[in-house]
């Protein structure tokens, strides 16, 4: 016991080795494990293992989305960048492609409009608050002329108050001092259109009698000597009985699009105006126009399902038993034979003219009398047969 | 040379006081040491050479200057460790045993608070400790390892240098006497 407590610590050291070398013995020389300690040990750690391992995978998807999202921001900012850069593309594309259009339809228009035009871009506007006066890039170099009709394929714009040699000035329709004539599609009514200042225009010295609907159109009448004939103003927006005048507002079809390229009408060639065309007008139905009838006279013998009436068709059978007899009305004598008014027409043969048996009687008869004793002379005329 | 054996050698009665450490330290910085062996290597396979639980075997067994007090806590590391590892109990248990014993009976003589002290005793412990599980596993087991000695040596040096590190951190949860 004393050398137990004087070598303690050899005594303990040999004392933990030994039953750990038995625990391994045991385990090794019975092939099983002690699960208990195992249990002790594994129960102790995984509960760490599991906190560190949480903190670890959130801290992880923390930087990860911290890394993410700066990445989305990064990208966030170069589509935006990339967004706005095409914007300005896009609009310059459309810009392109608007200025093409015009273009093309100025150019169809110049070929099919029978006046002689030369394009014009507008370069500027003029002066003044209430002025509508633009100017356009040619000029009497290009042979304009003050007084020219400056026009786009949907209507009249303005007239040129003055050519220089490079540009000239024209005066827009909208301008106060602004007139030319004008007269409606439907009802031919001839009016002054007039400037107003904004963006529509006043028809005016139109008689309060006179019919203007709203949605008809105004085509130039060629009044003027400025506008050829046949051009397209605008439409009516208003039309109500004034005083003196009917009081008939227009919106100017030319003004619609915008005003970057114009005609002007060097030599104007007046043109028809265009028959209305209602079924254009909203909210209208109308159908299409009946077709051809028939001729006159088709389908029946007589030709009596013709026009006319029983009178007409009456002379029109005589005729043809005249014609089919051989027989001229108003040649023959007083007294002579008369054709046969109960043959078909259409199966008599036609007999030979036959000379005056007698002489003409004198004046006074009412006209040639019938032999005595024909069967002419007994039966009298049968009238035709009315057809339905 | 003189002059640094008397360095190195515990020169007075404060230099061979055992220091004292909470329980829950002692628990808590074991659990670390064999949850980092558990669990770091399956991100960072390289620090699987770290032999943790023996460095915190070492630093508690050293500087408690009880060779009862190191045995048991190389013991308890050691079991620990083995629950883990697909051995049988023990090995690890009796490896670590006699580092505790060992290191606190070195803890009696020399100062374990020098730099180099815990530099070349980390490294010397590391070596035994490899070496003595081989041998264990060859007698014992029958396991037929193999024992690279360049590679244990150049693992010693390094975990030495860990330790040195580790014991300086160790040092701040020592409670003040």
């Amino acid at each position: 016991m004393d050398l137990l407590s004087r070598y303690r610590n050899l005594s303990v050291l040999l004392l933990v080795i030994f039953a750990q070398l038995v625990l391994l013995a045991y385990q090794v020389k019975s092939n099983q494990d002690v699960r208990l300690v195992r249990v002790w040990a594994v129960t102790a750690v995984t509960p760490l293992a599991r906190i560190v391992e949480s903190v670890r995978s959130n801290t992880v998807r923390a930087l990860e989305n911290y890394v993410l999202l700066r990445n989305l921001m990064d990208e966030n900012r170069r589509m935006k960048e990339e967004l706005g850069r095409l914007k300005v593309e896009n609009q310059y594309l459309k810009s392109e492609l608007g200025t093409a259009e015009r273009a093309r339809a100025l150019s169809v228009f110049q070929s099919r409009n029978p006046s002689r035009t030369i394009a014009a871009r507008v370069i500027g506007a003029g002066t003044g608050a209430n002025s509508k006066v633009v100017f356009v890039d040619r000029g009497s170099t290009s042979g304009v002329m003050k007084g020219m009709a400056v026009v786009n394929p949907d209507g009249i714009l303005g007239k040129v108050t003055a050519a220089y040699p490079t540009a000239s000035q024209v005066l827009l329709i909208t301008d106060p001092t602004f007139a030319a004539g004008v007269m409606s599609e439907k009802h031919r009514v001839r009016g002054t259109l007039k400037g107003l200042g904004q963006t529509s225009c006043q028809v005016d010295y139109i008689h309060n009698e006179e019919t203007i609907e709203p949605g008809e159109r105004f085509y130039t009448s060629g009044d003027d000597r400025v506008f050829p004939k046949g051009l397209p103003v605008g439409t009516v927006t208003v039309s109500r009985n004034g005083n003196p005048f009917k009081q008939v507002y227009v919106v100017p079809s030319g003004l619609q699009a915008g005003l970057e390229e114009v005609l002007i009408v060097l030599e104007g060639v007046h043109q028809p105006i265009p028959a209305s065309d209602k079924a254009a007008a909203p909210g209208i139905q109308l159908l299409p126009p009946p077709p051809e009838d028939e001729p006159a006279g088709a389908g029946t013998p007589s030709g009596g399902r013709g026009t006319g009436t029983d009178a007409d068709r009456l002379r029109e059978h005589y005729k043809a038993v005249g014609a089919a007899q051989g027989h001229k009305f108003g040649e023959g004598l007083p007294g002579s034979k008369p054709p046969n008014f109960n043959l078909d027409p259409t199966q008599a043969k036609p007999a030979p003219a036959q000379p005056p048996a007698s002489p003409p009687k004198p004046a006074g008869g009412s006209g040639p009398a019938p032999p005595a004793g024909t069967p002419a002379q007994t039966a009298p005329p049968e009238p035709a047969p009315r057809t339905p | 040379m003189r002059e640094m054996s008397d360095h190195i050698l515990i020169g007075s009665a404060r230099e061979g006081r055992s220091a004292r450490f909470p329980r829950w330290i002692l628990l808590l910085v074991s659990l670390g040491a064999i949850l980092f062996q558990v669990y770091v290597p399956l991100f960072f396979q390289f620090l699987s050479y770290l032999e943790l639980p023996l460095l915190v075997t070492l630093y508690f067994a050293l500087l408690r200057r009880n060779p009862v007090s190191g045995l048991f806590v190389g013991a308890a590391i050691g079991l620990a460790q083995d629950s883990l590892s697909h051995q049988p109990l023990g090995m690890f248990g009796i490896v670590k045993t006699l580092v505790g014993y060992f290191a606190a009976s070195v803890g009696m003589r020399f100062d374990v608070d020098h730099f180099a002290m815990r530099l070349i005793l980390g490294f010397f412990f590391f070596f035994f400790h490899q070496f003595f599980y081989w041998v264990l596993a060859r007698a014992l087991l029958g396991q037929q390892l193999s024992f690279d000695v360049r590679q244990t040596l150049l693992f010693g040096l390094l975990n030495a240098v860990v330790a040195v590190l580790f014991f300086h951190i160790l040092d701040k949860l020592r409670e003040r006497s």
